[in-house]
């Protein structure tokens, strides 16, 4: 920290930072374009001039860039300098030459970012008269319109895109007043976070094609806080809401989590909300029957059925929230509840949590593994499971090359010099995984190998860091100098991260991840170890309960259970093609669910649930951490949360029920000590409450204008301090309860700017969530750790792993149409050599016989799928399997008629 | 007659000079004698010669060079690049080094190279420059043939490669960082400086880049000692000029003189005067990007500062003359197309700013002027100066206009009035 002086006041700012950035963080008003939070500064738009003085006596100064200018200690300037302000409007005149001018059918409008900076100039009239320049625009897949007519060359879309996001194929052409950013040729972006660019964008060249479908103005929607539920990272978002219809996600910043990014299939897998899949009322089924139900009868219903047969078994599910499992369990009794994954899947992930709770390396939040100067990853291709702590991965990476650049005295945020500075340089950023990732780019060392082959040579690395440790003693040479350049590399770090996961679902993997940070850790460094957990609340589930599925059949298959309630699960996806034969085993199924799935369709008994944008709850994320999600709007009767579904059964019951939600999670803090102090981050929170409508929200008299002119009563909310209303509180609330950002002057999503204690840190009063997970203090082994043998490749077998795909792998975001598009063909994944040793071209199909099930798949080559290995994606049309596993291939012969 | 240095060798029939004929001439003796002296001692001798860069920007080669971290904890590799990208409208006087005497520059390049503890130098050129290239490269091939290229040059341990590298035809691959993301194979667009090429330069690593005619002196320094080279001129800065004259004047062409000879000199004597019939209006005297000097400035001499002290700049030294048949309007509209169409495109003013001139200029010249064009042009003036645009491609567009709206308001005035060019 030290002083500059603006308009000759001292100012206390960071002096690590540029002028630009302690300027807004001081809560000045200075435009800009080019520069962006997470990707600093590079000079090209020249909005953020202002004047710059010697000292005290120079009075004629000289004009410079905020952006580029570092806020040292005594540096003097003026924002309101007469010439600077003048040299501001004509930056904005300029780029207003050729803009079209076109707000009112531009999407953008009511939260542009030009049309803000534009007011702050205080530029009104052009004087340009000549023509406008023009330009095609492009076909760029079913996230994003383009429209570059509206372009400001700011730059940011490609710095973003290529230089952040690690993307190809979108790219600045041609030079001068004719610089156009698209692809080479009309196509889907491939980037799995392009969706971003709709809010880097500055103004309307790419805006979001989803929301065009159904699109209403940014002042329009109704908006509460929420929290993605399409992978384990936990990204909060802000969920926008029209007439009872899910309109677009934006980011919602988290200092901790998602800072400014979200995935695609985080921002655009909401249209499941409004789909065609979703249940919309109680059904009755059986005999032949099929019954719609009232919300009453399906009450009594559940009722009548839970009381007729002997203990009642309640399945929980990792996508539903701790309150509506927690609310299952209570229904139940702690005894018959169990948690909805195979015991092989739960194990996994009760394993992952141990270690997290065992060992001394701390899970480190998405920010920290930004932070870190090495990543060793092991077998998880996040890009695919966990995109946004990819996008993570990548930034870490850039770490060692800005120390590096540093030393030549290039400050981080001077991101071309920094660029130039560090071609070719990687930072300590090491992968283990099973093929080719996108995340290969900016590895230093990478190494494919079978689930087992990783898990060795993680073993081999904890080995080479801690010698007390037991090696691997049949690993080849190179192998073990890999682990060798490794384990240096770690060791050279201060903060090192290790990741991992569960997809490939196995324990040595997980294993050996955290013996790598516990040996680091041993070694004195600050190491931290990640596991991404494959859904929204696996931690959480995890935490709530150790009985699986499998323990749920057994105990049905002795007669313990008759009745299964299923919660928010569809168990088509735990237990693969078996599960029709498997849930026989109880006379009766009752699911709570948001969407028909194919389990469902064995139930007795369907509940229609509310989607998380309808409802309030908390999930854990792959951190530990808690984080609750709000009401965006109310669930159209009949369909109900889910704990509001089973405390009204239990009200029927003659059991005491809850009045909102935060009685559920005051419960759960009570009974398991893991969730005690959930209830003082969001219950409880008095005053005023905070308006989801915006304080220009039109129409409200207009909405039902047909029927009457007066106002509709607004739906109550007891569970949250929210109003579905204009009215409320209009101000900024503390962090978790951020419905919106807006700030006066500001109507774009960079009025973050405002909401922030430091530009790009916390969130004013701390970032949102609750830690549930911190490290032990002594180290407890697992029982479980076991080296496995090297991979033995098998004749005429080979082992079928699972590929997953961004879109496609999930269950909720595929059934959003955009998102359902870009879902690939169901494949078999072979390496080229493989494939030439069986004797199949790319497109040619296999015969794969896998755990009972036989399947006829094209064959598609996946780069670096070693020997031995084939892969089978994770895809909705294809039958979910207990992977990895051995399986066959054959030829499909070509019938002879 | 007075000294040659760079071009005295040169062959009368416009054949280039082969390694024969320039070793015969006394070439590569400047090399032998600076492998047996330090790197240092070459940048001392080169640095009390007050050697100026001869792109434009008259920067001290010397100093320059001093910037790049020497010895063993230096980064490596170290560059050298030559820049051959010789694109200021009225300039010609690289191509005249580059195609006349391509091994002056090899041997000026490996001497730099050596000054600096380069390993690696590159040849910028400027696409057009066909004939240039073909001679440089065939000159690249004989001095690895000779040893004086390759490794352990001469036996000093010495080595060096050299590589040819033809641009793809933008004016802002002259501007030094911009050449260097070219050559890297990136858009032509500026760097941000500090961090300057000589510590962050080709692939992040320390950089000199000089101009063609700068490296072309190094070699005669190098031989003759920095006080003969001071001597060769008559102001402070050291050596002889490539001094060109283009327009409507009798003879012209290219002429080496003594750095800080006045420009009546140069245009009276070496190019003849003008042309019968024709007046003088104007010079630009160091191309397009420099402002206008009229008749009464004939006296100053060119050199850097004396240049700069009359209101212009030396820029490459080789001027423009406009008569007074030209209308200075169209001449200008002219200018600012190349300029407009230059543009990289990076930063807002120059990318919008420069078409937007050129747009109102093209009004103006069409008789379609209005009388707020000339606050626009006074505007762009001065909101397109150093500092507020990225890079001085911008700025350097800006000096004739702000000369030219001062000192031809007149034809200015009249083409808005009478709404027509009155020249036509």
């Amino acid at each position: 920290m030290g002083k500059i002086y603006i308009e000759n006041k001292a100012y206390e700012v960071n002096n690590g930072q540029n002028l630009l950035h302690a300027c807004l963080s001081l809560g000045l008003d200075l435009p800009y374009f080019c520069w962006h939070p997470a990707m600093h500064s590079v000079g090209a738009c020249r909005q953020c001039a202002v004047k710059q003085f010697k000292d005290e006596s120079d009075t004629k100064g000289r004009i410079v860039m905020a952006c580029m200018t570092p806020a040292a200690s005594g540096a003097r300037i003026s924002i309101d300098d007469p010439e600077a302000k003048a040299f501001r409007a004509n930056v904005i005149e300029w780029m207003m030459c050729s803009h079209p001018h076109d707000c009112p059918v531009c999407d953008e409008g009511g939260e542009c970012h030009l049309q803000d900076m534009t007011l702050m100039t205080g530029h009104v009239s052009r004087s340009y008269r000549f023509r406008k320049r023009t330009y095609r625009n492009q076909y760029l897949g079913p996230f994003l319109n383009h429209e570059m007519n509206r372009c400001i060359q700011c730059y940011r879309c490609v710095r973003f895109y290529r230089d952040y996001a690690g993307g190809t194929d979108l790219n600045v052409f041609s030079s001068h007043d004719n610089v156009y950013f698209g692809r080479h040729e009309d196509g889907v972006l491939e980037n799995e976070f392009s969706g971003n660019l709709a809010e880097v964008c500055p103004t309307g060249v790419f805006t979001d094609k989803t929301f065009k479908r159904h699109f209403t103005r940014k002042w329009d929607l109704q908006s509460a806080p929420s929290v993605c539920v399409h992978c384990g990272v936990g990204c909060n978002t802000i969920p926008g809401e029209r007439y009872n219809e899910l309109r677009r996600i934006s980011n919602r910043y988290n200092g901790e989590v998602n800072r400014y990014f979200l995935c695609d299939r985080g921002r655009y897998g909401y249209e499941f909300v409004n789909g065609h899949r979703r249940l919309r009322e109680p059904r009755q089924r059986g005999d032949g029957d099929d019954k719609r139900l009232t919300a009453k009868e399906a009450v009594i219903a559940a009722a009548r059925l839970i009381s007729s047969g002997k203990g009642a078994a309640g399945i929980g599910s990792p996508r539903a929230s701790l309150e509506a499992n927690f609310a299952l369990r209570s229904l139940v009794g702690p005894d018959n509840f169990y948690m909805g994954v195979s015991g092989r899947d739960l194990r996994a992930i009760t394993l992952a949590s141990e270690n997290l709770l065992n060992g001394p390396a701390r899970s480190p939040s998405l920010r920290e593994i930004e932070g870190s100067d090495a990543v060793l990853l092991i077998g998880e291709d996040v890009t695919n499971t966990a995109p946004v702590l990819a996008l993570a991965l990548r930034q870490a990476a850039r770490n060692g090359p800005v120390t590096e650049a540093s030393k030549l005295r290039i400050p981080f945020w001077d991101d071309g010099a920094v660029r130039t500075a560090t071609q070719g340089m990687k930072g300590s950023f090491y992968l283990l995984a099973p093929y080719a990732t996108k995340l290969d780019d900016i590895a230093k060392e990478r190494y494919c190998a079978s689930p087992d082959g990783m898990a060795r040579l993680g073993f081999a690395i904890a080995h080479e860091i801690d010698k007390a440790l037991p090696g691997v003693d049949d690993l080849p040479e190179d192998e073990r100098e890999l682990a060798g350049r490794i384990a240096d590399g770690l060791m050279k770090a201060e903060r090192p991260v290790v990741v991992a996961g569960m997809s490939l679902g196995s324990e040595p993997i997980i294993n050996a991840a955290a013996r790598v940070a516990w040996a680091l850790c041993k070694a004195g460094k600050e190491a931290g170890l990640h596991y991404s957990f494959p859904e929204c609340n696996s931690l959480g589930a995890a935490m709530l309960e150790r009985k699986s599925l499998d323990e749920a059949f057994i105990a049905a298959g002795k007669g313990k259970h008759e009745i299964a309630i299923i919660l928010e699960n569809d168990l088509s996806r735990r237990l693969g093609p078996g599960y029709l034969e498997a849930i026989k085993s109880f006379r009766q199924i009752i699911v709570l669910d948001s969407i028909v799935t194919p389990a469902s369709t064995a139930a007795g008994l369907l509940l229609p649930s509310a989607s998380f944008a309808q409802s309030d709850g908390t999930l854990v994320n792959s951190e530990g951490r808690a984080q609750r999600h709000f009401k965006v709007f109310t669930a159209e009767a009949p369909v109900m949360e889910s704990w509001r579904w089973i405390s009204d059964i239990k009200k029927k019951l003659g059991i005491f029920g809850w009045g909102t939600i935060n009685d559920i999670t005051r419960e759960l803090a009570k009974e398991l000590p893991a969730f005690e102090r959930l209830p003082d981050r969001w219950v409880g929170i008095s005053g005023m409450k905070i308006a989801r409508q915006t304080h220009r929200a039109s129409g409200r008299t207009a909405v039902t204008a047909e029927r009457t002119v007066f106002e509709p009563k607004p739906p109550e909310d007891p569970d949250a301090p929210f109003l579905f209303s204009m009215e409320g509180f209009h101000g900024q609330p503390p962090s978790p309860f951020i419905p919106r950002f807006w700030a006066p002057g500001w109507n774009s999503i960079q009025s973050v700017n405002k909401f922030q204690s430091e530009v790009g840190r916390a969130l004013r009063g701390g970032d949102p969530g609750l830690r549930l997970i911190e490290p032990g203090h002594s180290l407890k082994e697992p029982s479980s750790l076991i080296i496995p043998p090297a991979f033995k490749r098998r004749k005429g077998e080979w082992l079928l792993v699972p590929i997953y795909h961004i879109f496609g792998s999930e269950e909720m975001s595929v059934l959003s149409p955009s998102v359902a598009t870009l879902v690939p063909d169901p494949y078999l994944g072979l390496g080229a050599r493989e494939a030439a040793i069986i004797g199949v071209r790319a497109g040619e199909e296999l015969s794969v016989k896998v755990s009972g099930a036989v399947l006829r798949l094209p064959v598609r080559i996946i780069s670096r799928l070693p020997e031995g290995l084939a892969g089978l994606p994770v895809l909705p049309d294809l039958p979910v399997l207990p992977l990895p596993g051995w399986c066959v291939l054959s030829k499909v012969k070509l019938s002879a008629a | 007659m007075t000294e040659r240095p760079l071009t005295g060798r040169m062959r009368p029939d416009g054949e280039a000079l082969d390694i024969a004929g320039y070793e015969k001439a006394g070439g590569y003796q400047a090399l032998r004698r600076a492998l047996r002296m330090s790197p240092k001692e070459v940048q001392d001798a080169v640095s009390a010669s007050n050697l100026r860069g001869r792109g434009g920007a008259g920067f001290s080669t010397g100093i320059k060079w001093s910037f790049v971290p020497m010895g063993a904890s230096a980064p490596r590799p170290k560059y050298l690049v030559a820049n051959a990208d010789e694109m200021e409208p009225g300039a010609f006087k690289d191509r005249y080094l580059l195609e006349g005497d391509p091994h002056q520059l090899i041997e000026g390049m490996i001497i730099s190279a050596f000054a600096i503890e380069a390993e690696a130098a590159y040849v910028f050129i400027r696409w057009e420059y066909q004939l240039g290239a073909e001679r440089v490269q065939k000159a690249i091939s004989e001095a690895y043939e000779r040893k004086y290229l390759g490794s352990d040059i001469l036996g000093s341990g010495f080595t060096l490669d050299i590589r040819l590298h033809t641009g793809a035809g933008r004016y802002i691959c002259g501007e030094e960082t911009a050449l260097l993301n070219a050559l890297e194979g990136r858009r032509a667009i500026p760097r941000q400086k500090p961090p300057f090429p000589q510590t962050c330069g080709l692939w992040g690593r320390p950089t000199v880049v000089n101009n063609v005619e700068t490296l072309c002196n190094v070699p005669h320094i190098v031989l003759n000692g920095a006080e003969w080279y001071k001597k060769l001129s008559r102001s402070t800065d050291g050596g002889t000029k490539l001094y060109g004259a283009s327009g409507r004047v009798k003879r012209p062409g290219l002429w080496e003189l003594p750095m800080g000879t006045t420009i009546r000199e140069i245009l009276e004597e070496h190019a003849g005067g003008m042309c019968d019939g024709y007046r003088l209006r104007a010079i630009m005297p160091g191309g397009a990007s420099t402002e206008f000097l009229t008749a009464e400035r004939l006296d100053v001499k060119m050199d850097f500062d004396s240049v700069a002290a009359a209101g212009s700049r030396l820029g490459t030294g080789t001027m423009v003359v406009m008569d007074d048949s030209v209308c200075p309007v169209r001449a200008l509209h002219n200018l600012e197309s190349f300029f407009s169409r230059e543009s990289c495109g990076w930063c807002t003013p120059c990318r919008e700013g420069l078409p937007w001139v050129e747009k109102t200029l093209e009004a103006i010249e069409k008789g379609e002027g209005e009388p707020e064009d000339l606050e626009i042009l006074g505007e762009h003036g001065s909101s397109l100066w150093v500092g507020r645009t990225f890079c001085a491609l911008a700025p350097g567009a800006m000096e004739p206009l702000r000369s030219a709206l001062a000192l031809f308001k007149d034809d200015f005035e009249r083409h808005i009035s009478e709404k027509r060019c009155p020249y036509r």
